[in-house]
Order: structure tokens, then C-alpha cells, then sequence
């Protein structure tokens, strides 16, 4: 290599400077404002005065911990049964035979998605409200006598979060059976390991990273969600999302907004350290 | 099951028949799986398409096809008594069409520049930038928006304090904010591109004395267009379909499509909604479509 050649990648971090410096002034530092304001103390208008506290933070942790934790049991429900349709979904996609047939089946999974969230999160409006599709099924079958109160409920922001990251389940999931030599089952079985034997000791394993991502995928976005309560729990699904956003409205409260920001951010984390840790561990085993 | 007559038996009869059960259940749950998966994703959509021809207003029974709502929508008409804009429908589509382009170009310059310098540069630091560069694509949406509307918030009051001259929320932030959540996925697209090139054709052009800016002009830069291009048409679709940010960084006459669309989801389930969500849900698909078709031909050509 030249000594020009050298040089020029030394200067590389010039080229890097600009998109830095614009990702430290409009993110990195609007997040370290918000930590800031977390301390601060509630202003007339709901801004930001002096002097610090601690007060927000005891609140997330004492009146809010039900929403916060309806969030995270939510989250985490969410990516359960976004696991339990995805795994096999993506199987099933990644074992058809011919090419065609894979990426068409994959291409059903992705394509709804190109679809705004708005408008998908939307959709369920439709299917679950009071005088919506479902319920005029049932009625109309007889089988129920009185419209089920499906829509403004905690189980339509369940349903909701699934329709809305399921994707981001099986993408990762399919990734990694695409890579997965299936002459290990035919190993394993021939060395006299049942079904279950097979996929706890040798699919599993193989194919763990997809899920840790695929979860991953899934558990983020589903805590800090806030179209999807917004637009399908009501009051009884309401999550730390749509407690945040309340906090900037006319009657807001910008460091108690600000210090429930920095709480999902402290959960966001945690998840992400326990996907990295596992990630390792698997990639030790 | 390959086990020849000779082999010895390392598996009982009982657990034979076993086996068999299960595995009929699980092929059984093989095909069911993906039968109510594909149900359940594409259920609503259809559902919603169908409804917006529905002829009676309520979404309980399909009673018969018309165009009215379609109608409605073009002559600002929505819902039984509601007025309704197309103007301010259309002004929100051009709004968002006009962030879209410029928060697009920002991006995809700032994005391919620090995918070059994290590819070709050697220099200290870089993990840190790897996560500089992660972090925007995995926190929550809603922490960004709010850490950014409070940001505008105090700086304008800043500004204002210092030159009486006040700032209001308008494109300008919205822009702002969009650059700053595609700077992370152009840079990962346009990574990927280079990830995949042959450094040695730079130091060859190197060796034959071109200097770094013609290298990069005739080189490199050519070889990267089509992830340039694609990093550039992700971050136009991320832009034109974003919600949570652009809703707390938009200014009173500024909000785009979608900031529009929650107005009127927000309500009620109303058939010229779904009319309109239709019109929505055509119009992305056939950008993607051409976006993809276009990063096919790209691709094919190099």
C-alpha cells in the first residue's frame, strides 16, 4: 500500500466528522437534554424549572409502575406468541421445495407491511369495535347474544403489537433455517433421537440466533410502542408510550414526560444487554 | 427413519409408533401454522379493501358495492355530517413528498460518507461510531420524537432569549428529524455495498496515480450507486411513512400525510377512511414495487 493510500485512510475520519457532529447535536444531545429535564422540577405550562428532584422518578416507579409494567408484560407476551406463529412460519417457508415457492411465501410475509402502520393498526379497528366485522359474525352466526367488548382492551393491543412486528420475528428465524443443514436431523435420528430429542438438542440450537434477534426485533419496538395502544387499547390499554406522549399535551408535564422516556430507554437497554449476552453465550456453546 | 433390517435395533417398536404420531401431528401443525398466519396478515388488509366498497356505512355486513365513499372523499365530503378537505388531504401529500426529497438527499450524502470513512478509514474510535450509528435504529420511535421536540423546544427558547427573533416547529425541524433516524439505515445499506467490493481496484487506480477524489469519482463510487440508491430510496419510504416523529416535530400547517391520516383514524371507523387508507395502501405498494424493480435493474447491470 502506497503511502498516499495510508495517509488518505488516516484522513478518513474527516469524511467521518460531518454525519458525526449532526449525530451528536440532533441525537445525542436532545437525549442527554432529556435526562437533564428528568431532574428538573415541573414549571407553570408543564416546563422545565429549578430546582432538581427525584420526584418524577419516584412517581414512574409508584403510580405509573402498573402502566410500566403492563407495557413490559405486554412487550413480552407480544414477542411470545409472535415466536410461536414466526418459528414455524418461517420453517414452513424455508422448507418448500423450489425457489419460486420460498420467496413467494416469503414475499405474503413482507408485503402487508408495505402498508403504512397507521392504516394496519388501523385495520383492527374494523375487525374488533363493538359494531365491527367480528362481532357482526358472531351475532349474526347467534352464537353470541350481545356485542364482546374486544376493541379498547388489552387484548386488542396484544393482537395489534403481533400484526405489527410479526415480521421481525420470522425474517431473522427464516435467515438462520436457510443456513440449517437438515442432514443433522437425519444425524441425530440415526443415532436413535426422537423428535422432540432432535429439536430441543440439535434444531434449537442451531437455529437460537434468529430467535434471540428475532425477539429482540419484537420486544423493542413492542415496549416503546404508542400508535398501537393509541389507536386500539383506549384507557385500559394504555402504555408508558401513550403516558409520554399525554406529558406534552396542554396539561403536560415535560420532566415527568421526560423521566418516563428515560425509564423505557433504561428497559430498551436491558433488553439489549440481555440479547447481546445470550448472543455470546450461544455463539460460545 | 433409514435403518435397514440388518442394522441393530436402537429403537424400540412402542417408540417407533411414537414418533410416528408426533410426527403426523407436527406435519399437521406444519400446514396449519401457515395457513392462520397467512390468515392473519392478510385478513385485515382485505377486509379494509372490501369494506371501503361497501354500500351500507356499517363494517357488521357486506350488503353490496359502490364508489360513493371514493366520491365523498373527492368532493370533501367525510362521514354523514363531517366536513372534509381534499385541498388539505392533498397539500399533506405534497407536504410530505417535499420532506421526503430533502431530508432524503441530507441523509443519503451524510449516510454514504461515514459508510466510506467506516470501510476505508483507519482511524481510533470506530466502535464508538458503530454505536453512534446503532443506537437511532433501535430505541424507540417515541423516545427519539420527544427528545427531539423537547431539544427544538429549548433551543428556539434560546434562540429567542438571545436575538428576540423566535423559531417556530415547522419543515425545518421535520426535516432535521428525519435526516437524523435515515442517517443510520443509508449508512448500513451503503456498508453493505462496500462489504462487497474489492478494495484493490481503489489502490489499483491509486497505483496508476489517480488522486482520492477522482479514485472516488471514477472508482468507488460508480461500483457503490446502486446501494447509494437503495440506502437513498429506504430512506425516502422510512420518511414519507414515518408518524411518531414527524407528529412531534411538525408546526401548525406543516403536517404530512400521515400526521394527517391519525386525524381522521383517531375518530371513528368510517368508510371513507377506509376508502382513503385504500387509496394510501396502493400508492406505497406501487413505490416499493417500483423502488425494488429499480434495485433489481441496478444490481443486474453491475
Amino acid at each position: 500500500m502506497s503511502e498516499r493510500l495510508r495517509r488518505m485512510r488516516k484522513n478518513g475520519v474527516f469524511l467521518a466528522l460531518p454525519t458525526i457532529l449532526w449525530l451528536v447535536i440532533f441525537f445525542v444531545l436532545p437525549l442527554a437534554v432529556v435526562l437533564v429535564f428528568s431532574f428538573m422540577s415541573r414549571g407553570r405550562g408543564g416546563v422545565a424549572i429549578m430546582p432538581f428532584t427525584l420526584g418524577h422518578y419516584e412517581r414512574a416507579f409508584g403510580i405509573f409502575m402498573i402502566i410500566l409494567q403492563r407495557s413490559i408484560s405486554l412487550a413480552a407476551l407480544a414477542t411470545v406468541v409472535c415466536l410461536v406463529i414466526g418459528y414455524p412460519l418461517a420453517f414452513f417457508i424455508s422448507t418448500r421445495r423450489r425457489r419460486v415457492t420460498r420467496q413467494i411465501a416469503l414475499f405474503l410475509v413482507i408485503l402487508p407491511f408495505w402498508t403504512n402502520f397507521l392504516i394496519r393498526t388501523y385495520a383492527w379497528r374494523i375487525l374488533l369495535g363493538e359494531e365491527g366485522v367480528i362481532n357482526g359474525f358472531l351475532l349474526g352466526i347467534g352464537l353470541i347474544d350481545d356485542a364482546l367488548p374486544l376493541l379498547n382492551t388489552q387484548f386488542a393491543v396484544l393482537v395489534g403489537l403481533v400484526y405489527g412486528f410479526l415480521p421481525f420475528m420470522v425474517l431473522p428465524i427464516y435467515a438462520s433455517v436457510e443456513r440449517f443443514n437438515f442432514r443433522y436431523v437425519d444425524a441425530a435420528q440415526d443415532l436413535g433421537a426422537n423428535e422432540l430429542r432432535v429439536f430441543i438438542r440439535v434444531v434449537l440450537p442451531l437455529t437460537l440466533p434468529g430467535v434471540l434477534a428475532g425477539c429482540a426485533l419484537v420486544f423493542i419496538p413492542s415496549v416503546g410502542a404508542f400508535v398501537t395502544p393509541d389507536l386500539l387499547g383506549g384507557t385500559k390499554g394504555l402504555m408508558i408510550g401513550n403516558l409520554i406522549n399525554k406529558q406534552f399535551g396542554g396539561s403536560g408535564n415535560m420532566p415527568l414526560g421526560s423521566a418516563l422516556s428515560i425509564v423505557m430507554m433504561a428497559v430498551v437497554m436491558l433488553s439489549l444487554l440481555v440479547y447481546v449476552f445470550a448472543n455470546r453465550r450461544q455463539a460460545r456453546a | 427413519m433409514s435403518l435397514d433390517a440388518s442394522a441393530p435395533r436402537l429403537v424400540n417398536e412402542a417408540a417407533m409408533g411414537r414418533n410416528r404420531a408426533v410426527r403426523r401431528l407436527g406435519t399437521l401443525g406444519l400446514w396449519l401454522n401457515p395457513a392462520f398466519a397467512y390468515f392473519f396478515l392478510w385478513a385485515p388488509i382485505v377486509i379494509l379493501v372490501l369494506f371501503s366498497f361497501n354500500a351500507s356505512r356499517s363494517v357488521a355486513s357486506f350488503t353490496g358495492f359502490t364508489l360513493k365513499w371514493y366520491n365523498n372523499i373527492l368532493n370533501n365530503v367525510m362521514g354523514a355530517e363531517r366536513a372534509f378537505s381534499t385541498e388539505i388531504m392533498l397539500s399533506a401529500f405534497r407536504n410530505s413528498l417535499f420532506v421526503g426529497v430533502i431530508a432524503t438527499a441530507i441523509a443519503t450524502v451524510l449516510g454514504t460518507m461515514i459508510a466510506l470513512a467506516m470501510a476505508r478509514g483507519r482511524f481510533p474510535g470506530k466502535g464508538l461510531i458503530d454505536g453512534l450509528l446503532f443506537l437511532p435504529v433501535v430505541i424507540p420511535e417515541i423516545t427519539q420524537a420527544i427528545s427531539l421536540a423537547i431539544f427544538f423546544k429549548v433551543a428556539f427558547d434560546w434562540i429567542a432569549t438571545i436575538s428576540g427573533e423566535r423559531i417556530l416547529p415547522g419543515f425545518h425541524t421535520i426535516i432535521l428529524a428525519h435526516v437524523t433516524f435515515n442517517i443510520s439505515f443509508v449508512a448500513i445499506v451503503v456498508r453493505a455495498r462496500l462489504a462487497d467490493m474489492d478494495p484493490q481496484l481503489e489502490e489499483a487506480a491509486n497505483d496508476l496515480g489517480a488522486n482520492p477524489w477522482r479514485t472516488f469519482w471514477r472508482v468507488t463510487f460508480p461500483l457503490i450507486l446502486p446501494g447509494v440508491v437503495a440506502g437513498a430510496l429506504l430512506a425516502f419510504t422510512l420518511s414519507l411513512d414515518d408518524f411518531v416523529i414527524t407528529f412531534f416535530t411538525s408546526g401548525v400547517g406543516t403536517s404530512t400525510l400521515p400526521v394527517f391520516v391519525y386525524g381522521l383514524l383517531k375518530l371513528t371507523v368510517t368508510p371513507e377512511v377506509n376508502a382513503i387508507s385504500t387509496i394510501m395502501m396502493v400508492l406505497s405498494t406501487l413505490l416499493i414495487g417500483i423502488s425494488l424493480a429499480l434495485q433489481g435493474r441496478a444490481a443486474s447491470r453491475t
